[in-house]
């Protein structure tokens, strides 16, 4: 883990930095604004950034800026919880599948197969348009298709763990299955998955808020980035702050998982 | 004597990254005369593959040739062009690597590989063929028609070395590098290699610099060896000079290691230790931490390539020290060292 | 014909596949709550019309007799009428399509022009300053979502400079392509990107293969070497992304025609499942996941061509 950390450069520790802001927000949104995001003032209708409203006013006179810093708590949960469950679940089938091979691997790949063939982003939707929009929802499709990425990958290593000499060592001292799979297998091949899960979270809070824009996902009023945009969308040129200050919070979230992920990759295809 | 078609002078390539630059070639000296073969000799990491590169000015990078002098036929490469440079490699230079199964192309077909190698403009383009069939004749390649449409994933390790060949002597180059052409092959095929390159040096009167690290290959084909160490040259002179009386405890210790029938049931000797880390060398002689004759001096001074007699050049503080030492004879034509 | 023969099983070992798509789809969309002929008809209805609704539907049917209409459907490309729309599904998809298919197609051509040369760029000089920098710039536009990037290049190039229509479909074919320029553009970033990021892996792996300093040591032109011995090898892997980049896009028709307002099959989808006009969710789910199951085949089949070593069995 020390080697993880050691030589990353500056960016890295400012993607760090901004993540652990944008966490404290979304723990503790309190600290940062003491505006209701949800409460309405018709006394200042879209108002420019100010001092009393940093990123200025929507057209129904809800602060931004607390709307923005309240969305953080949605977006990263969503995010992080979107990825974790799938991660877990898809981990645990591409172990069984790769490590007992034959008819248990060949019945988890068809079925892989036709996950396979809907397209992620239309799946999503579907499952959204039959169930209902809606956070919940959202959760629920994102789980149902997000594991297939980790079984696969996770599969295919172990494939090649499998074959190797510790493995065998380990099934001739008479270790139990779930023994050799867990204790020994799976420290082996997590790294993939690992590295997969963080880009994992930051596409998925994508996906959550490329629903809200959609008005897929979480509904109003309730702050949560793209939902935000999606509400500025038709001041783009009159006041352009509604939409601007969530799409830069969400640019930037996005883009500082991606430097986290990548510096941490690196470093461990370095030492694996 | 025949007239010298390469000479090295004063040859230095560094790698430099943004840390540190490492002396990969350290003021290398030789000269290859025609229809010679010259031997580079020595443990992986010790510049023999970085100085077979420079010489038709393709190191890796962060490889830069940074100093000296490439005489070819008299005129210095090091300043021509790159264009010029094209000129040369393939039609008067050639090379051949070490491992067959990455050195081709695997998407092009053999014939595409040597027919595109082949830089006489005018030759049309069914000469060019029957020149690509007569070059797999020439290396040995069974039923040459039917291969020549053939993958290179199709062949054999053995074949696709010929192949190999084959691609790097279309334009009949005067000189051709060997870089570890049997390291990555079969013993029974190695043979079959050494003997084929022999073969084709003799019918094409060719030169050949070969790099390895087995000095049983070394030889059973160079006239002239080169010994290198950490970026250096060692101990130079004729094979046999070099295999009958090695001036230099490095050659000395690669030669021992080597086993042989003679010395069946002893223990085979190995050098202690470690080639030294380019970033850090030590300050005297580059050996001298290994080397059973290191004395005070060696460990301050680096030592000078001195001739110990006419022809036999070391770089020893110790070379006179060595003067009882007999090496071993040279193995017989064609047969291995280490059979 | 080996390669006749593989692609005929492929073909065939698709109807399982496909079947159970059927299924899922099928049984996914009983799943919701509510009448849909009363969502038709409306709640003031009265009971013969809902009725009679619900028989035009099949909806009196047994479930299993419902299901094998649906099959039907599917056999025939057949959907049945919209209840929004009020036209033949199939129709409606014929229309819509002509939007979707040339945005799915300049987005492709965008993004190759985009990624290829940046891609090639970035790995030949994957040290220097100028491959970081296109390296850090293809990571932002990974990290940035489609709508996001596409909002921002509206702004700039329609709202500000006015080059180009807000959204919206044109008359004529050039009205059309120029609607065009700016969602495929949008689509265009986050496919290179990605394209980008593999190449640049690709190119660094392929110039430190022996192959490349043998053609060199053969004294070959670079131009040959570029094209014959780096660009055509690193193409093996990506054209396998490219093509599942495309299978993407068709969903990402989703949002990039929500933004731009393009009246393609991926806005038509989104009103049906705002408004739960479920003929339509139905026969656009079907549909992609065909044009998902062949895109992969046309995949393997591209591979095998790029690739001597890969054979189809």
């Amino acid at each position: 883990m020390r080697d993880i950390l050691k030589k990353q450069p500056p960016i890295f520790w400012a993607a760090v930095i901004f993540l652990l802001l944008v966490l404290a927000m979304a723990l503790a949104p309190g600290l940062f604004t003491s505006y209701d995001p949800i409460a309405q003032d018709m006394k200042s209708l879209l108002q420019k950034p100010s001092s009393a409203h940093w990123f200025g006013t929507d057209n129904l006179g809800r602060d931004i800026f607390a709307r923005v810093v309240y969305g953080a708590r949605l977006d990263l949960a969503i995010g992080f919880f979107a990825m974790l469950v799938p991660a877990v679940f898809g981990t645990v089938v591409g172990l069984t599948a790769g490590y007992y091979g034959k008819s248990i691997d060949a019945v988890i790949m068809r079925i892989l197969d036709i996950f396979t063939a809907f397209p992620l982003m239309v799946l999503v939707i579907a499952i959204v348009a039959i169930l209902g929009s809606g956070i919940r929802n959202l959760f629920i499709a994102i789980w149902l298709v997000g594991w297939r990425e980790y079984a696969k990958l996770v599969r295919s290593e172990v494939l090649v763990a499998k074959s190797s000499e510790y493995i065998s060592a380990a099934r001739t001292l008479g270790y139990s299955n779930a023994r050799i799979m867990f204790r020994h297998i799976l420290p082996n091949v997590v790294n993939s998955a690992f590295i997969y899960a963080i880009s994992d979270i930051m596409l998925c809070m994508l996906m959550g808020a490329s629903l809200s824009f959609l008005g897929l996902g979480v509904p109003t009023p309730t702050p949560e980035w793209g939902a935000i945009i999606s509400e500025g969308k038709s001041f783009l040129t009159t006041s352009w702050w509604i939409a601007a200050f969530p799409g830069l919070m969400l640019a930037l979230t996005g883009i500082s998982i991606s430097l986290v992920g990548e510096g941490i990759s690196k470093r461990l295809q370095k030492n694996g | 004597m025949a007239e010298v078609l390469l000479e090295v002078k004063n040859l230095h390539t560094d790698f430099i990254t943004e840390e540190r630059t490492v002396q990969a070639v350290n003021d290398v000296s030789f000269q290859i005369r025609r229809g010679e073969t010259f031997g580079l000799i020595g443990e992986s990491g010790c510049g023999k593959s970085v100085t077979c590169r420079s010489l038709i000015r393709l190191v890796k990078h962060p490889g830069k040739i940074t100093g000296g002098e490439i005489l070819y036929q008299g005129k210095n490469l090091l300043e021509y062009s790159e264009k010029e440079m094209r000129g040369i490699r393939g039609k008067e230079i050639g090379m051949i690597f070490q491992d067959p199964m990455t050195t081709l192309n695997p998407i092009l077909t053999i014939k595409t590989q040597l027919v595109e190698s082949l830089k006489d403009e005018k030759m049309t383009k069914k000469e060019k063929e029957e020149r690509a069939l007569e070059l797999l004749r020439l290396v040995g390649i069974p039923s040459p028609k039917e291969r020549l449409a053939c993958y290179p994933h199709q062949f054999s390790g053995g074949m696709r070395q010929r192949a190999m060949i084959a691609i790097a002597l279309a334009s009949r180059p005067r000189l051709l590098l060997a870089d570890e052409p049997t390291t990555a092959l079969d013993v029974t095929i190695q043979d079959q290699i050494i003997r084929l390159l022999k073969r084709l040096k003799r019918e094409l009167d060719m030169s050949l610099v070969l790099v390895t690290h087995d000095l049983g290959v070394a030889s059973q084909m160079c006239d002239y060896i080169a010994v290198m160490y950490a970026g250096k040259i060692m101990e130079t002179a004729r094979a046999e000079v070099i295999f009958e009386r090695p001036r230099n405890p490095y050659t000395y210790g690669l030669m021992r290691s080597i086993p042989s029938i003679a010395q069946k049931g002893k223990k085979l000797y190995s050098i202690n230790g470690a080639p030294p880390n380019l970033n850090d060398m030590p300050k005297g002689c580059p050996f001298s931490p290994r080397c059973e004759f290191c004395e005070e001096r060696c460990k301050k001074e680096m030592p000078p390539l001195v001739q110990v007699e006419p022809g036999h050049f070391s770089r020893c503080h110790c070379a006179e020290k060595m003067e009882h030492i007999k090496g071993r004879t040279r193995p017989e034509e064609g047969g291995a060292l280490y059979a | 014909m080996e390669e006749l023969t593989y692609i005929v099983k492929r073909i065939l070992q698709m109807i399982p596949v496909l079947l159970i798509i059927t299924f899922i789809i099928f049984f996914g969309m009983r799943l919701i709550p509510g009448d849909p002929a009363l969502l038709l008809v409306g709640n003031r209805a009265s009971d013969e019309v809902i009725a009679a609704t619900r028989a035009r539907l099949g909806l009196d049917e047994p479930l299993f007799t419902q299901y094998l209409l649906f099959l039907k459907q599917c056999l025939t490309f057949d959907f049945g009428e919209s209840m929004t729309l009020r036209a033949p599904v199939t129709e409606l998809f014929a229309q819509k399509a002509v939007i979707t298919v040339s945005l799915t197609l300049m987005t492709i051509v965008f993004a190759i022009l985009i990624s290829f040369p940046l891609g090639y760029a970035a790995g030949v000089k994957h040290d220097s300053k100028i491959g970081s920098f296109i390296d850090s710039l293809s990571l932002t536009f990974v990290s940035v979502p489609e709508f996001l990037v596409g909002l921002v290049i509206m702004l700039i190039f329609a709202l500000r400079l006015k080059w180009f229509p807000v959204g919206g479909w044109g008359d004529t074919l050039g009205e059309r392509l120029h609607a065009l320029i700016l969602p495929a553009f949008t689509g265009a970033l986050g496919t290179a990107a990605l394209v980008l990021r593999n190449i640049r892996g690709n190119v660094i792996q392929v110039l430190d293969k022996d192959y490349v300093d043998f053609a060199y040591s053969k004294g070959l032109s670079p131009w040959k070497i570029r094209t014959r011995y780096i660009f055509k090898n690193v193409l093996i892997s990506t054209v396998t992304l490219l093509a599942m980049r495309m299978t993407y896009m068709l969903a990402g028709s989703i949002v990039i025609e929500s933004v731009f307002a393009l009246p393609g099959i991926g806005q038509m989808m989104l009103n049906a499942i705002l408004a739960r006009d479920y003929s339509i969710v139905q026969a656009t789910v079907y549909l992609f996941s065909i044009i998902v199951l062949l895109m992969n085949l046309l995949t393997d089949i591209a591979y095998s061509l790029l690739d001597p070593r890969v054979k189809l069995n």
